[in-house]
């Protein structure tokens, strides 16, 4: 596995989270993520504008072998999605923490205490490895 | 910790994810199922199918036997080597197993049915084999290969013993034969060309380790799924089980109905459902949506009903998503799938969807 992007947050759910300059959060799947699901083949992303809950069904990324959900670590309301996922899900395989970007959002604040740091993050990947 | 086959530390040195399969730790993929895919598109790939089961028939009355015992009839076979694929029925005409038969003679038969239906089956196939005073041996001792692809004969040939490689390529397709312990046959589960070659476990890493160094790229069960489905071979299990008849699982071809007077086991469940005008179609359908059409989603079609989708899945040479599955009587070229709350549109078009690297479907 490679290294984790330090500046990002991550959730139990293999998702991670940048904070964006205007204040605006990225959210994508983690690399360990893409590699249990396998090559991707379809991402339904939500509408633009559109307002997600915490923990509600933000998007559905489809892999040769399954469909699994891709759950809101925050709340807010979508500013943007990735279009070029629609032609080419691979992105997510290929760069999960770059081109592989899922979805932005403008959100009121952001709760960290719900989130993991790299490290913590990383403890995880370790122990599902045991 | 499952069964392991001859090859399992093959497919941890090449990096497998390891999986269970019915009891087995097997290779699902090596890193890119995808890649795995086109290379048996393309090129060439192998997999390890010694979970598989192979069951040796041998009696005096053994062809009597298969004929009662299966679907199809072995009467047809009378060439050495030849191969049948068919299904074995219970007295309902439902699907115990698919499975192949390779005819040696009249008193010997090799037969490879499926790994997760192992215990059923050597249990159906002994209760009725009494009778017939014929000897049901499984070779569990064999490995087991299939390798696929344009190019795959031409890479494993080397691999076989000098003295039979020239028999091993003039093999017509669904023809086997013996080579020495081996025993190779032109059939496989891919919609590709290539071989089946079963071996004494001892050779089966000097094999795989040959075949890799060939440029033959391992592959797992998840491109043999993706593999058989493009080439709409059914999976026993989910697109047929004991309560299916081959008639409503695309399987009909298989059935032998001649002669009339044969006797097997199930005939008469089946008859009854031949002349029944409400028996179920099996298609193969396209999604014409965005989206990936997956096993047991709901299919509607306006005015006739119901139906469900038995394997469904991304075909990676299509670029689109297909699937197999059983609907209602009737005459009509599209539907719908539920997926996710929403309703999206197939066609119903006629499969095979990929047949030795080619589509051969209107996308």
């Amino acid at each position: 596995m490679s290294e984790l992007p330090g500046d990002l947050l991550y959730t139990n759910d293999h998702e991670w989270l940048r904070r964006e300059d205007d204040g605006s959060v990225t959210i994508g799947i983690t690399g360990h993520a893409a590699t249990s699901l396998g090559d991707l083949v379809y991402v339904e992303l939500p509408e633009v504008g559109q307002d997600v809950e915490l923990g509600g069904e933000m998007a559905v990324v489809e892999s040769v072998k399954a469909a699994s959900d891709v759950y809101a670590p925050v709340a807010g309301s979508v500013a943007a999605v990735n279009e070029e996922l629609a032609d080419d899900p691979e992105k997510i395989n290929a760069d999960p923490y770059g081109d592989g970007w899922i979805v932005r959002m403008k959100i009121e604040g952001l709760d960290e205490s719900e989130l993991m740091s790299p490290d913590a993050y990383q403890q995880l990947l370790d122990e599902l490895d045991d | 910790m499952g069964s392991r086959t001859p090859h399992y530390d093959k497919h941890v040195e090449a990096g497998a994810r390891i999986v269970d399969f019915g009891g087995w730790d097997m290779p699902l993929h090596y890193g890119s199922q995808k890649e795995e895919h086109q290379a048996v598109r393309q090129n060439a790939g192998v997999f390890d199918v010694s979970h598989m089961t192979i069951v040796d028939l041998c009696g005096n009355r053994a062809r009597e036997f298969l004929r009662f015992l299966v679907a199809n009839d072995v009467a047809k076979l009378k060439e050495y080597g030849k191969a049948l694929y068919t299904c074995m029925l219970n007295e309902d005409g439902g699907v115990i197993d698919d499975l192949i038969v390779y005819y040696i003679s009249d008193t010997d038969y090799r037969m490879v049915v499926n790994a997760s239906t192992r215990e059923k089956d050597l249990a159906w196939i002994s209760k009725h084999a009494g009778a017939f005073d014929v000897d049901v041996v499984e070779r569990a001792e064999l490995a087991m290969i299939a390798v696929q692809g344009p190019r795959a004969r031409e890479l494993a040939a080397p691999c076989i013993a000098a003295e039979y490689r020239d028999a091993a390529m003039a093999l017509r397709p669904f023809f086997g034969m013996d080579a020495g312990d081996w025993f190779i046959a032109r059939t496989g589960y891919t919609g590709e060309d290539g071989w089946e070659i079963v071996m004494p476990a001892a050779a089966a890493h000097g094999v795989w380790d040959r075949l890799l160094a060939a440029g033959v790229e391992p592959c797992g069960l998840g491109a043999r799924d993706t593999l058989r489905l493009e080439a709409a071979m059914n999976l026993y299990g989910s697109d047929m089980d004991e309560t299916i008849s081959p008639l409503e699982a695309g399987l009909e071809w298989t059935v032998a109905w001649e002669p009339a007077d044969r006797d097997f086991i199930g005939r008469a469940a089946i008859e009854r459902q031949r002349e029944s005008a409400d028996r179920r179609r099996f298609v193969g359908l396209l999604l014409e949506d965005k989206g990936v059409l997956r096993n047991h989603q709901k299919i509607v079609v306006e005015g006739f009903g119901e139906g469900e989708i038995t394997s469904g899945g991304f075909s990676p040479t299509i670029g689109r998503s297909i699937a197999l599955a059983r609907v209602p009587a009737g005459d009509y070229d599209r539907a719908q799938v539920e997926v996710r709350g929403k309703l999206l549109n197939v066609r119903i078009v006629k499969t095979p969807f990929v047949r030795n690297g080619q589509v051969r479907i209107d996308v």
